[in-house]
């Protein structure tokens, strides 16, 4: 079987598996956000970057080549991530201690994992108005980064494309897909993957946020480095979308 | 050895900090075998004096907040933003989206409940600034102690750490934001 290296260790894969999937399926974690094991790899957060034979390169995307060698335990390359991570802090309003999420985010948790202690940059503030018009589900546009797992997810698995994402660069936002731009006059039901694959707290069900206490949540139990290996590997999912 | 001296303040905060310093609980004797506060709610002591370290909870909101953070800083040799409103601004920069003079005029002249009501001018009351910043906008900061409060363990382990000399690690569980 053909095989690279990461951090020094080989790792085997099969052919058009990226270099994330071969090293979450051999049980070595490289840290990623917007990577989900269920949908096409999306490649937009760069969290999963690391160095290939020497140049950056976001692991999700990458297709694994025979004898590539790949870093990814550095300095270098967590310093990198922790930018990443400060950066999306930055853009939007995560404010922790009000988020029904918290503890089961995984922004949150790449932050404590990869040791984010500091604002890093001048936080933006953006007023960004709660989208609380659906009976069952709130909409926050303040905590969302982009990832677009519910724009794939909504189209993919639901079948009803609910989400898009609208403008550009700076000015990227998401946006809802019905007539008066309101969740409530969409087609999204509370057991839709739309909802429940988002990583931070922009999609959640109402009514239902503190079932489990603080303290006691995923990431409260063992850090995320420690809980993606269990997620990950999903052959039969990988690239189908299904 | 002599004590390390230590001093605390809450600027744009809740006292929550301190009140979880506080539930480090038989510990405080620990530590004040190794330390000795000065300027702090603990001690009322109103002005800070040369110091090791300086321990300051809550952001920045106004003119006095300033006053105090710079005071600090000239006498802390480690200056540690404590907890999340320090690091990021916390809860008082959620009104960092909104205008500084529509709030005060909704709050104090706009909204029912207020008879004869003006907007606060005693030459006694500090400035508001018109946005809220966390401490490392206005002064350097050595250290960052995130968490809404830090747990009793978080700053136990910190404290620990930067007494000992070493620089302060925040494992899992320890680390939060929230």
């Amino acid at each position: 079987m053909n095989s690279f290296t990461l951090d020094g260790t080989a790792i085997p894969f099969a052919p058009g598996q990226t270099v994330l999937q071969a090293a979450l399926e051999a049980g070595r974690y490289i840290p990623h956000l917007c990577y989900h094991p269920e949908f096409k790899p999306h490649g937009s957060c760069k969290l999963c970057t690391v160095q290939a034979n020497g140049r950056p390169a976001a692991a999700c995307t990458l297709p694994a080549q025979a004898g590539l060698v790949i870093v990814s335990d550095s300095e270098e390359i967590n310093g990198l991530r922790r930018t990443l991570v400060q950066m999306l802090f930055a853009e939007g309003n995560h404010f922790c201690p009000s988020c029904e999420k918290s503890g089961n985010c995984l922004l949150q948790a790449l932050g404590y994992d990869l040791g984010v202690v500091t604002a890093g940059f001048r936080h933006f503030f953006p007023d960004r108005p709660v989208d609380a018009s659906h009976p069952d589900i709130w909409l926050d546009f303040n905590r969302c980064i982009l990832c677009e797992l519910c724009v794939r997810a909504s189209c993919e698995v639901d079948g009803k494309c609910v989400f898009a994402l609208s403008g550009r660069g700076i000015d990227k936002h998401l946006v809802v897909n019905s007539l008066s731009g309101r969740l409530a006059d969409s087609a999204i039901g509370l057991d839709d993957k739309a909802v429940s694959v988002c990583p931070v707290g922009a999609i959640l069900k109402k009514r239902v946020g503190f079932a489990v206490p603080i303290g006691q949540r995923r990431f409260d139990i063992a850090p995320i480095s420690a809980q993606a290996l269990a997620d990950a590997p999903r052959p039969a999912a990988i690239g189908d979308g299904a | 050895m002599s004590k390390l001296r230590i001093a605390t303040t809450s600027l744009a905060g809740c006292f929550g900090c301190h009140t979880s310093l506080l539930d480090i609980d038989e510990r405080l004797f620990e530590l004040l075998k190794q330390v000795e506060f000065d300027r702090s709610p603990l001690t009322d002591i109103k002005h800070c004096g040369p110091c090791d370290i300086g321990l300051i909870e809550g952001g920045i909101c106004n003119a006095e907040n300033v006053e105090v953070l710079r005071e600090f800083r000239r006498n802390c040799k480690l200056l540690v933003a404590f907890g999340a409103c320090a690091v990021t601004g916390g809860l008082p920069a959620q009104r960092n989206h909104l205008d500084l003079d529509a709030c005060l005029t909704e709050v104090y002249l706009t909204e029912p409940g207020l008879a004869n009501g003006g907007i606060p001018n005693d030459p006694e009351l500090p400035l508001p600034l018109d946005k809220v910043h966390p401490l490392h906008e206005v002064v350097k900061v050595d250290y960052f102690l995130p968490g809404c409060p830090p747990s009793a363990d978080a700053i136990w382990q910190f404290l620990s750490d930067l007494i000992a000399g070493r620089t302060p690690h925040l494992g899992h569980g320890l680390i939060q934001y929230d």
